[in-house]
C-alpha cells in the first residue's frame, strides 16, 4: 500500500570536520590542545551517515517518494568544506552554523542544542542520521543528547536501517556489547551510525562541481538564540606515556621462550 | 559526594565493567548508590550478589517487566526521577553499548555534560569539583578536564582498564530499596531482538590473555582455525582488528580499537596486523605486546616486546605445538 498522499521525507545529517584520522597527533607545547595546522577532512563515521541519507533516497526514489537531505556543521569559516563533501555525496541544501575562529570547540550538549534549534526552524525533520563519534574528542554523545532533548526515539550503532514510509518507523540493527540488537523506532527519530553500516562513495567529479552551485544557509549562534558556552575545563592536553617497544626475535623458538619467560605457558 | 552508579548484569551476570565503575566511584570519596533494573527473572539474584561489593553503601533496584530488555527511552525517566531529588552529585556506569546510549540522554535532561571513557579523577570536597582525565584522539593525546560545583550532577563513564574491579565481602550490611518503574506512555522505541555471539572462551574486555587477528588471515575459516589453536592453548580471548571485522571473520563484537573495545591485558598477541594508530588505541595499554607480521615495517612492531618478522600460517601453528610440548 502506498502512503496518501505521498509526503517528502526529510532527513538531516549533522557532519563534522575534524582532523583526518590518518594525521600525526601532536600536542602543542602550551599543553592547551592538539597542532590543528593539519589535514583535516569530515568525521568518518559522518561520511557513513551521510552515505546512508543518499542510500535511502536512492532506495525510495524508485516509489518517487521526495526525500531532501540537509547537511549541518557547525564550526569556523573553513568548515564549509566539510559541507561542500556532503554537497557533492548528494545532499542537497546545507546550513552553516559559523562559529569564531578562536572558539574553542563545541561541547556535544552545545552541539545538541544547535542542531535542537535548527530541527525547530526547520519545517519537519524525520530522521537524524549522524556519527556515532567524532574521531578528535571522541566523546560519542551528541545523538543521544539530541533524543533526550527532543525526547525522540533513538538508534544508535546502526549496521542496517530499514524504513517504513506507510507506518512511519525505522527498522534498525544496532551493534551491541557481544552481538546484535535490533529495534523499531518511530519517527521523527535519530540514527547514530557504526562503521558498518556502508561504505561511503568517492564524490565524483560532476558532482563536485555541482556541489558549489547547491544552497549554504549561514546562521550565526546569535540567530538559534544559543550559545557554545562550555561546561567543562579544559585544565590541560598532554602527550600519552610512550611505550618502548621495538624488540625482534628470530624465530618462533625464541618467542615462545620469551612468553615463557614471561610466565606465559600452556593452560 | 553521593555516587549514583549504574550497575549492569547479562541474565543475571554481574557485569565485570560495573566492578570496574563501582571503583572509580568509591575515589570520589562519598557515598556510593548501586542501580540494579531488570526483569524479576533476574533482579532478585543479581542484588544477591551486588549487596557484598565492596564499597556500595546502598542498594536501589527496580523490577519490572518494562526493563526486561534495556533501552534507554524506556531507563532515562527512571534515573530522571531518581536523581530530581537531588541528592546525588555523580552518575558513574562502564562504557557499556547501553549506558553509552544512555548516560548523555539522562545528562542532556538535566542540562549537564558528560564525561566519556575517564582513565583516573580526582574530585575535591572543598570546591565541589571533579577533575578528569581521559584519550582523546584515538589515545593519541590525554585531556585533564575538571566539571565545576556550576555542573551540579557529574555524569562519566570509566575506563574498565584503568581501575580494578570491586571485590565482594561477605556480610555486607547495606541499605537496600525497592524503588518503582517509571511508566513511560508511547515508547517511542520498541526491541524487537537480540543476537548474542556465542562463545565458550573468555570475555574480550577483562581477558588476561588475548589473541587477535587481522587482514592477512584470509577468511573466516582461516580466522578461526589459525587462531582458536593458539587461543586455546593460552586459554585466551579471541579479538580482532577493524579489517578483519569488516571483512566479515570475526563478529563485530570482537575489534579492538579506537571505535571498538578497549583492552589492556597480561599478554596481547597481535597476529598479522599491521598496527594501525586506531589499533593501537585499543590495545597499547597490554602488559606484554607480541607481534606476528610478515612486513618488518608494520609499525606494530614499534610498540611490540616481542616482534617475529613471519607468514603467520607457518608461525602460528609452530607456537601452538611448542606452546604443547612446554
Amino acid at each position: 500500500m502506498r502512503p496518501s498522499p505521498a509526503r517528502l521525507l526529510n532527513i538531516l545529517v549533522p557532519v563534522k570536520r575534524a582532523v583526518d584520522y590518518a594525521v600525526k597527533i601532536r600536542v602543542n607545547p602550551q599543553q592547551t590542545g592538539v597542532d590543528l595546522n593539519v589535514k583535516h577532512s569530515m568525521n568518518p563515521f559522518d561520511e557513513i551517515a551521510v552515505e546512508e541519507a543518499v542510500r535511502i533516497r536512492e532506495r525510495l526514489s524508485k516509489d518517487s517518494e521526495p526525500v531532501t537531505i540537509t547537511a549541518l556543521t557547525i564550526g569556523p569559516t573553513k568548515s564549509v568544506e566539510t559541507l561542500r563533501t556532503a554537497l557533492a555525496m548528494g545532499a542537497d541544501s546545507a546550513i552553516h552554523v559559523e562559529t569564531q575562529e578562536s572558539a574553542s570547540s563545541p561541547e556535544p550538549l552545545g552541539v545538541a542544542k544547535a542542531i535542537r534549534a535548527i530541527i525547530q526552524k526547520q519545517e519537519s525533520v524525520d530522521i537524524v542520521i549522524m556519527g556515532k563519534q567524532a574521531i578528535d574528542d571522541d566523546f560519542g554523545q551528541t545523538g543521544q543528547m539530541l533524543a533526550g532533548l527532543l525526547g525522540w526515539g533513538q538508534a544508535t550503532y546502526a549496521s542496517k536501517v530499514d524504513l517504513d514510509l506507510v507506518q512511519k518507523n525505522a527498522v534498525v540493527l544496532r551493534e551491541i556489547d557481544g552481538g546484535l540488537e535490533q529495534v523499531r523506532v518511530k519517527f521523527p527519530m535519530i540514527i547514530t551510525t557504526d562503521l558498518r553500516l556502508n561504505e561511503p562513495r568517492y564524490a565524483s567529479l560532476p558532482n563536485i562541481m555541482k556541489a558549489k552551485k547547491k544552497p549554504v544557509t549561514r546562521l550565526t549562534p546569535t540567530d538559534l538564540g544559543i550559545s557554545f558556552e562550555p561546561q567543562m575545563e579544559i585544565i590541560r592536553v598532554t602527550e600519552p606515556p610512550k611505550r618502548i617497544g621495538g624488540a625482534k626475535v628470530e624465530s618462533v623458538d625464541e618467542l615462545v621462550e620469551k612468553l615463557r619467560a614471561a610466565g606465559f605457558t600452556a593452560v | 559526594p553521593h555516587a549514583l552508579v549504574f550497575l549492569e548484569h547479562r541474565q543475571g551476570n554481574i557485569d565485570s565493567g560495573s566492578l570496574s565503575a563501582l571503583t572509580a566511584a568509591s575515589q570520589l570519596g562519598g557515598k556510593v548508590t548501586g542501580l540494579v533494573v531488570g526483569s524479576s527473572e533476574y533482579v532478585p539474584a543479581v542484588v544477591n550478589k551486588v549487596k557484598n561489593l565492596k564499597g556500595l553503601t546502598s542498594l536501589l533496584h527496580s523490577t519490572s517487566d518494562l526493563y526486561a530488555q534495556q533501552l534507554p527511552e524506556t531507563l532515562s525517566p527512571l534515573l530522571e526521577k531518581l536523581l530530581s531529588d537531588s541528592q546525588y552529585t555523580h552518575v558513574v556506569s562502564t562504557p557499556s553499548s547501553l549506558a553509552k546510549s544512555l548516560l548523555p540522554r539522562v545528562a542532556a535532561k538535566f542540562d549537564v555534560p558528560s564525561v566519556s571513557e575517564i582513565t583516573s579523577l580526582e574530585h575535591d570536597p572543598s570546591s565541589n569539583s571533579t577533575t578528569f582525565t581521559r584519550p582523546i584522539y584515538a589515545g593519541n593525546a590525554i585531556a585533564t578536564v575538571r566539571l565545576p560545583s556550576s555542573v551540579p550532577i557529574k555524569f562519566f563513564t570509566v575506563r574498565t582498564t584503568n581501575f580494578d574491579p570491586a571485590s565482594s565481602e561477605e556480610n555486607q550490611e547495606i541499605e537496600l530499596k525497592a524503588v518503582d518503574a517509571v511508566d513511560v506512555s508511547e515508547c517511542p522505541t520498541e526491541h524487537i531482538s537480540t543476537q548474542l555471539a556465542k562463545s565458550d572462551r573468555p570475555e574480550l574486555s577483562v581477558a588476561g590473555r588475548v589473541v587477535s587477528g587481522g587482514r592477512p588471515l584470509k577468511n573466516a575459516e582461516t580466522f578461526a582455525a589459525t587462531l582458536n589453536p593458539l587461543a586455546d592453548v593460552l586459554g585466551a580471548a579471541v579479538g580482532a582488528s577493524r579489517a578483519a571485522v569488516d571483512a566479515g571473520y570475526a563478529d563485530n563484537s570482537l575489534q579492538v580499537g579506537q571505535t571498538g573495545k578497549v583492552v589492556a591485558p597480561e599478554l596481547y598477541m597481535a597476529i598479522g596486523i599491521s598496527g594501525a594508530i586506531q589499533h593501537l588505541a585499543g590495545m597499547k595499554d597490554s602488559k606484554l605486546i607480541v607481534a606476528v607480521n610478515k612486513d618488518p615495517d608494520a609499525p606494530i612492531f614499534q610498540v611490540a616486546d616481542v616482534g617475529l618478522v613471519a607468514d603467520l600460517f607457518e608461525a602460528v601453528p609452530q607456537i601452538v605445538e611448542k606452546l604443547k610440548q612446554q
